[in-house]
């Protein structure tokens, strides 16, 4: 807490200053925002993305910075509430004259800050939001992960191919437009690829009963089961999907991924598979580089997915302010959109037409109580 | 068959940990004649106590099982009896409504209170183990221990429950003063004393119920006791509220049709369709399924 209001003082000493010497400050560094959970409910996903996003700014000035100048984050927490992120939006460019804005990870949050950013004509880049809806809001929005239909795509063949199931159940979450989403794309491949539904069952965001779905799922003989939820839920329907006697293969998305699986989860979630954005056991070069420096810089604590895509989001847009040669809005916003093949810790990103960035997803699966890389799979 | 037998113990289950819960409302009710919406909140400090205990007891044993169970039953029983000294007893000679706003002030303040930092915190957490686990085939149907610890507890803890109301002095009084306090108090009952043991004894089952249902579901958070509070809620007015045995069947009701919508294709209704029933059984039985008796005694 007391770390967080120092940022916080921080922050407003340095909004203080920069408003009263606007235009010194704007000719010795550049501004950047980013918004983050920091604190409340999805304050884990927040903290990953900040400290890699920090970190790549720190590496990026460390080496001379770019165009001559220092990158300066201005890091705002919404406190996961709904509507903060959107007062912050005004108020880091208004006020803070940000270039660009970095944020956020959920795809709610980002769906408030994308309308802003683009009536301004400032480039925001989210790190880890994989609702397709989010970049459809203009052509200054972008993302540098991938989307829930590919995740989907994903999911089905590995379910085919790996798993060997043609008979699969599904359980949705009706009230999650993230489950909804991802659990569409999932059976609409599955389907395609000679797979059968054989049953799909549905919840309502806030439950934590999940015996009757279940029972009704061990009833239609499956192979495996497709669970697009976030990691509580998971975590609980293992639970009970296992205390029912079900031991076909669970398998999600990215919205797994959190110490809170393993630890609600236990022995119920060995064995069970996710999609996730990367692995910090990939064995390439970029990832065992970034995880060695991650841990130096925070005291030893491993990067997750989040604290990957956020440090991608600062490292795609630092590049694009070197190959664009400014940070006028136009030009800034061509240059992110011209992105190819960038060796980001996440994989090579490139940016498509629609602004999102098509890249290979990693499988994770729960090995005695750790989470295991297994492999990775292209678009 | 086999779904439907299985279907029928995952609804009981439920059910029973609403039967705990409603007859912390229904006790209160027939006694005080308000709605204490704090009660779902106590469940949540059940669960929370339990979680803090069960770090200090040996994980899956069913003695530590026990002693968290008990504890945790000990901590809310005095929390009921102190929210009642401090935050209802001073409005009693008021209007009812005093009461009733009072206590949704109650339960915001449990709520809120919980979610800072320093207390539990916002985020969900997970509840251990604490009693062993294993699970029994009968058939092809499947009892979890979690599922049976939940049925067995009930059924002790109601049938102790029957026997203190009917058979001791205290619980003659807790009758009495339901009936009429004033003459309750004339014939040298000390209410004071019989109020605070019905708080002790219906917070003592709400935390045994948090206990049960964090077992089974173990994710717990400020906020888990809200739902299954409204549910037991209307358990305990379909039974018949003021009506112990009637909150019991609410529950056992509502637990098992809620399951059964849940398992079929229409589960995203389930709490639309559980309020249908309750409606229509209001509509032909307004006192609940139980209440005649209470409907006469009045």
């Amino acid at each position: 807490m007391t770390t967080l209001s120092l940022r916080g003082l921080a922050v407003l000493t340095f909004v203080s200053l920069a408003f009263f010497s606007n235009a010194r400050a704007d000719d010795d560094t550049i501004h950047v925002g980013e918004i983050a959970s920091l604190t409340g409910k999805e304050a884990t996903f927040g903290h990953s993305s900040h400290e890699g996003t920090l970190l790549a700014i720190e590496e990026i000035n460390a080496a001379g910075g770019v165009l001559g100048k220092k990158i300066e984050l201005i890091t705002e927490d919404n406190a996961t509430k709904p509507g903060e992120s959107a007062t912050i939006a005004k108020k880091l460019i208004s006020r803070d004259k940000v270039v660009a804005i970095l944020g956020e990870v959920a795809s709610s949050r980002s769906l408030e800050i994308a309308p802003i950013a683009q009536a301004y004509k400032v480039p925001m880049i989210s790190p880890a939001s994989t609702n397709p809806t989010v970049t459809e809001k203009g052509n200054y929005i972008f993302r540098v992960c991938f989307i829930d239909p590919f995740q989907g795509t994903v999911m089905a063949k590995f379910a085919k191919q790996t798993l060997k199931a043609t008979r699969v159940g599904v359980l949705t979450s009706v009230s999650s437009a993230y489950s909804v989403g991802l659990s569409k794309y999932f059976k609409e491949t599955f389907a395609k690829n000679g797979g059968t539904i054989a049953i799909e069952q549905k919840f309502s965001e806030g439950e934590k009963d999940f015996n009757a779905q279940l029972t009704a799922i061990k009833a239609a003989d499956v192979q495996a089961i497709f669970v697009p939820t976030y990691y509580t839920e998971a975590a609980l329907i293992a639970k009970q999907a296992r205390d029912l006697g079900i031991t076909v293969p669970l398998f999600g998305g990215d919205g797994w991924e959190a110490p809170e699986l393993l630890e609600i989860g236990g022995s119920a979630i060995e064995g069970l598979y996710y999609s996730t954005h990367y692995s910090p056991q990939a064995d390439t070069p970029e990832v065992k580089g970034f995880v060695e420096r991650f841990r130096k810089r925070w005291n030893g604590e491993t990067p997750d997915a989040m604290a990957a895509l956020g440090y991608d989001s600062a490292r795609v847009l630092a590049d694009a302010i070197k190959r664009a040669g400014t940070t006028k809005n136009t030009k800034l916003r061509d240059a992110i959109a011209h992105t190819k093949d960038f060796p980001g810790v996440t994989g090579k990103t490139t940016i498509d037409e629609h602004r999102n960035a098509s890249k290979a997803a990693a499988i994770v699966t729960v090995h005695n109580g750790q989470f295991k890389f297994v492999q990775t799979v292209s678009p | 068959m086999v779904e439907f037998l299985q279907q029928v113990i995952n609804g009981v289950s439920l059910g029973a940990i609403y039967a705990l819960l409603a007859l912390g409302y229904t006790m209160v009710y027939g006694v005080l004649r308000f709605i204490n919406f704090a009660h779902c909140d106590v469940f949540m400090i059940g669960a929370f106590a339990g979680m803090y205990i069960g770090r200090h007891v040996p994980e899956e044993t069913v003695w530590g099982g026990l002693t968290v169970l008990a504890g945790a039953m000990l901590i809310c029983a005095v929390l009921g009896i102190v929210i009642e000294r401090l935050a209802y007893r001073p409005l009693r000679s008021g209007p009812t409504l005093n009461v009733l706003i009072t206590a949704i002030g109650v339960s915001l303040f449990l709520e809120y209170g919980a979610q800072d930092e320093h207390v539990f915190g916002q985020r969900p957490q997970a509840f251990p183990q604490i009693f062993p686990n294993t699970s029994f085939q009968l058939g092809d149907v499947r009892l979890s221990s979690n599922q049976l610890i939940v049925i067995v507890v009930t059924v002790i803890l109601l049938v102790g429950l029957r026997l203190f109301v009917m058979r001791t002095r205290l619980g003659t009084a807790m009758r009495a003063l339901s009936f009429n306090p004033k003459a309750a108090q004339l014939v040298g009952v000390n209410n004071n004393v019989v109020i605070s043991a019905t708080f002790g004894l219906g917070s003592a089952l709400a935390g045994a119920g948090g206990i049960l249902y964090a077992m089974n579901y173990p994710s717990i958070e400020p906020f888990m006791g809200v739902m299954p509070g409204l549910k037991a809620f209307v358990a305990a007015v379909l039974g018949g509220i003021g009506n112990i045995p009637g909150a019991a069947l609410g529950g056992l009701l509502l637990g098992v049709v809620e399951t059964f919508v849940n398992g079929s294709d229409y589960s995203t209704y389930k709490d639309a369709i559980a309020f249908a029933i309750l409606i229509l059984i209001l509509l032909f039985r307004p006192a609940g399924l139980l209440g005649r008796s209470t409907v006469e005694k009045v």
